[in-house]
């Protein structure tokens, strides 16, 4: 998967995240999660994302792709989604809060060119984000 | 990954990411990383630690004090799969002689899956073709494949045959975590499922079926993981 293209780049943009203990976090994971109940097909080609409840533990895992361990995810939601984990880390006030709405895109994205998720999809997002005060975004993949 | 973070980045969100695949993070310059060489599907590494992921966690928000991007940390263990190891699942004796043996076999799971259905909150991977009722059928359509059947004959399209196989492999996957008294390693339940079941080699059998009659490589290879082929 490292041979995936991807568009080059010749800076990198930086944001300062405040101090973790006052740091609002929210979870995105492009691992195609999805609320219970929508089992539509979701297609490599669709760079759409979906919200996520950070109450909700009934999610569907609905990554296209067969290439990963499926049972980790299956006994233990945070090994993918670690939302458990970081309200444990809000709690003991590592962290300021965690998001009361996650996102999940779907990785592996077929557009070599990503046009969607950067002009559309992407910035949308971070708006879902921000309209909420997150401060700082975990990513993690599958 | 790597775009999505700077994308967020760039619009005001300071952003780490955990990777899975080191080249991805490097190819797109993305603002910080904590690269694992951890399983694909478990990038917090193991299920159930509740320390082992919490310092991951810890090891990837440290980053954000970083402004000299891009960022990209190795963590200093490696997980490795255990595709070569096979879980130790029960599997349920024949039943109902009246169903095909490997129908028979999936409904004998039922249970089980249902159990680690709730002991998940409801969380699964079965549902993107069909729900749980309905893996029987996809069974005898994978085992119409195998005996030569087309995808017409069966009324699924490429993406519906690739999602179905998942389908049932989950339900497995989910029935077969509850016959565990313990996780097992990444893979091991997968190759379970693909060496010990009936239904597993029939999937099998229905990814070469299609590949002999020609249809396109994308279609059949995917039917499983790359580890089984």
């Amino acid at each position: 998967m490292g041979d995936l293209p991807t568009p080059e780049f010749s800076d990198t943009p930086v944001t300062v995240a405040p101090p973790l203990a006052e740091a609002k976090v929210a979870i995105v994971t492009t691992a195609g999660l999805r609320p219970a109940g929508e089992i539509e097909l979701w297609q490599p080609t669709d760079a759409s994302f979906t919200v996520l409840p950070a109450d909700a533990r009934d999610l569907q895992l609905s990554h296209f792709s067969p290439n990963f361990d499926r049972s980790g995810f299956a006994a233990d939601i945070n090994v993918v989604y670690p939302v458990d984990r970081l309200q444990a880390m809000a709690d003991a006030g590592e962290i300021g809060s965690v998001a009361d709405r996650n996102l999940s895109f779907m990785g592996a994205q077929f557009d070599a060119t990503f046009t969607t998720i950067l002009l559309d999809t992407g910035p949308a997002a971070a708006q879902v984000l921000l309209d909420q005060g997150v401060d700082v975004v975990l990513l993690t993949p599958i | 990954m790597g775009v999505l973070s700077r994308v967020l980045e760039a619009a005001g969100l300071a952003t780490v990411g955990l990777s899975l695949v080191r080249r991805q993070a490097e190819n797109t310059k993305a603002p910080r990383f904590l690269n694992v060489e951890f399983p694909l599907g478990r990038p917090l590494g193991r299920p159930d630690d509740v320390a082992f992921q919490t310092d991951v966690l810890r090891r990837a928000l440290a980053l954000l004090e970083r402004t000299d991007v891009p960022v990209l940390v190795d963590h200093p263990e490696v997980i490795e799969d255990e595709t070569g190891v096979v879980a130790s699942c029960a599997l349920p004796p024949r039943h109902d002689p009246n169903l095909h043996p490997a129908v028979d076999e999936a409904q004998g799971l039922r249970a089980a899956y249902n159990r680690q259905l709730e002991a998940s909150g409801g969380r699964t991977a079965v549902g993107r073709v069909a729900g749980p009722d309905g893996i029987g059928g996809l069974i005898l359509k994978f085992a119409a494949i195998a005996d030569g059947a087309s995808l017409d004959d069966v009324d699924l399209d490429a993406s519906g045959v690739r999602a179905a196989g998942q389908d049932v492999r989950a339900y497995y996957e989910e029935a077969g975590l509850a016959l565990s008294d313990h996780v097992p390693a990444a893979r091991q339940i997968e190759t379970w499922f693909y060496t010990q079941t009936r239904t597993g080699p029939i999937i099998r059998a229905a990814s070469a079926a299609l590949a002999d009659a020609g249809v396109d490589r994308s279609t059949w290879y995917y039917m499983l993981p790359g580890t089984q082929a």
